[in-house]
């Protein structure tokens, strides 16, 4: 078998504040391979965001620091790069979109501006990039892309800003792509096409993603993977079927526990409790 | 009952700037007053360009006409004489484009160091902006007409310097507001998403925080105008100003205090002129923040 795409080895990392450390990530390891779909699941501040963006060192130091441990990217140790080696890795090979569409993209430039620099930073060789921008559009599902592409983004919804925010993290044609809460800030049916966007998308680029999300609702027709965070560890890892069916750590029970189910006669949600986890 | 149609509702433009446009439209003291200040503008730039092509208009502000002193406002000289004879309108008419270059090459210089210096501030953070920002507030101790006076009095009064060093003095107040502006926008997820794309620090700076912080600076900008005709006027008043003859709304009146009892017409008109200046452009200044302030506007 060759050698997974991207290796995290025993991830640690701290926020130094003035007056405490707060270990956010304790130890974290996991692969992932070229074109395999993974996903991290997790209540907010249990590390899973912190981890991704430390796939890039996009984690502001100080505070942050990554006190332990290694991640290889295509057999690179990204902790070491320098300044330029990591502006090519980000965008470049890992991109990312992140929860808030409406707040990622710059209010002052048209949404081809956005591509089109995405386009020019990674990809120099393209010589007509309005047709590239207008070729990303039109695969993720923007109609009439050639004339929406000079809208600025307040004039789009917020499925169409997050389809924008796709367009521009797949225009620089990354190996993997990383969904941060792609779908937290859109309603239902919203969530549901961009999932499936994102899955078809999967399919005919080959890339890998990491979607990174607190509702395994939407992990189980996408992910072949999953992750589970809780407290900065990774409590559970797995195939999705396998941990869907037969969780093994309490936490990742509840959470399961916590999917609403249609039919259900409980009238109350299933909420966790942390201090019986704790317990446990 | 007479129903008369709706207005026609405007289409809300697009660009940030053409929003921006619409709402100063509606505000009528500001398009009055940038009226005042484009008129302004052209008469300087106008009477600049027939001094330099040597036509003088109405008449040779620098001819001294000895039998025509101090004459006060007559069908010859509309608003009369000096001491010398020179007439005062020629004098302010050619004086307006030495305070309108003094109030934008100045504003322009202070707007550059201090956009530069507040960015640096801003998006660096940590000990820089700590150590930047120390500096700043020492400099903002002085009182800046005096460290204006005492730098030119050092310099020797020309234009030039008299530019230099009112925009040298003045650039404190954009640094501060450029890093305040700066220490949010760097937060923003638009600037998070621009570094994991790979962008570069300069140009984030440049292409994603700077132009979402053009409102605020624009309206300093506009606002600092009539600070440096003022401070202009003030040295030349002082006589530390740009130097006789070349006439200055400030100089005019600086020659003209010893006839104040007199001649109320060396006073009344370049003091009327100063006025006028520095009003047009505090209220463009006024109505601009007005406009760009209404910053949440959703479509």
């Amino acid at each position: 078998m060759s050698k997974p795409l991207l290796q995290v080895r025993d991830l640690c990392i701290d926020f130094v504040l003035e007056d405490r450390t707060i270990e956010a990530v304790k130890g974290a390891s996991f692969e992932l391979g070229a074109g395999e779909t993974l996903a991290i699941v997790g209540e907010s501040g249990s590390g899973k965001s912190v981890t991704a963006l430390a796939l890039t060192r996009l984690l502001p130091v100080p505070p942050a620091e990554i006190k332990r441990g290694e991640i290889l990217f295509d057999g690179q140790n990204v902790l070491t790069m320098d300044a330029s080696q990591l502006r090519k890795l980000r965008g470049g090979r890992i991109a990312y979109i992140f929860q808030e569409p409406s707040t990622s993209l710059n209010p002052v430039y048209t949404v081809h501006s956005q591509i089109a620099e995405a386009v020019r930073l990674h990809r120099p060789d393209v010589t007509d990039v309005d047709a590239e921008v207008v070729r990303w559009l039109d695969a993720v599902g923007i109609v009439d892309a050639a004339k929406r592409m000079h809208d600025y983004p307040h004039q789009l919804s917020g499925g169409m800003q997050q389809r924008v925010m796709i367009a521009m993290a797949l225009a620089c044609q990354p190996d993997i792509l990383v969904a941060d809460e792609p779908t937290t800030a859109l309603d239902v049916t919203i969530q549901a096409q961009i999932m499936e966007l994102l899955a078809s998308l999967k399919e005919r680029f080959g890339m890998a993603v990491i979607l990174i999300t607190h509702n395994f609702g939407i992990v189980s027709g996408f992910a072949s993977r999953v992750l589970v965070m809780y407290r900065g560890k990774i409590v559970e890892q797995g195939t999705t079927a396998e941990v869907l069916r037969a969780p093994k750590h309490p936490y990742t029970r509840a959470l399961i526990d916590c999917i609403p189910q249609l039919g259900s006669t409980e009238k109350r949600l299933k909420t966790i409790d942390h201090a019986e986890l704790d317990a446990a | 009952m007479i129903t008369t149609a709706p207005e026609p509702i405007e289409a809300a433009p697009a660009t940030p700037g053409g929003r921006v446009w619409r709402r100063f439209r509606a505000n009528k003291i500001g398009m009055v007053a940038m009226a005042m200040v484009i008129v302004l503008a052209v008469v300087a730039i106008t009477f600049f360009i027939l001094d330099r092509l040597g036509i003088p208009f109405p008449m040779d502000p620098d001819a001294t006409n000895l039998e025509r002193k101090l004459l006060p406002p007559n069908a010859v000289n509309w608003l009369g004489t000096d001491n010398l004879g020179r007439d005062v309108l020629s004098r302010l008419l050619n004086g307006a484009y030495i305070s309108l270059t003094v109030g934008f090459v100045a504003v322009f210089v202070s707007l550059f160091i201090g956009v530069v210096v507040g960015a640096v501030a801003g998006y660096i953070g940590k000990w820089v902006d700590n150590l930047i920002m120390r500096a700043v507030d020492a400099l903002m101790c002085f009182p800046t007409f005096f460290l204006i006076l005492t730098a030119v009095a050092l310099l020797g009064p020309s234009i030039f310097n008299i530019i230099f060093v009112i925009g040298l003095v003045s650039w404190t107040g954009t640094a501060r507001l450029v890093r305040a502006e700066f220490l949010t926008l760097r937060e923003s997820s638009y600037v998070q998403a621009a570094r994991a794309l790979g962008q570069r620090g300069w140009k984030i700076i440049f292409r994603h925080i700077l132009p979402n912080a053009a409102a605020p600076i624009l309206v300093t900008a506009v606002l600092g105008v009539p600070e440096a005709i003022l401070a202009e006027a003030g040295l030349s008043f002082l006589g530390f100003g740009v130097q006789p003859p070349q006439a200055t709304w400030g100089n005019i009146i600086a020659d003209g205090k010893t006839y104040i009892l007199d001649a109320w017409w060396l006073i009344l008109f370049p003091g009327l002129a100063i006025l006028l200046a520095a009003l047009s452009f505090y209220l463009t200044g006024d109505a601009l923040r007005q406009a760009v302030e209404t910053r949440s506007e959703r479509q």
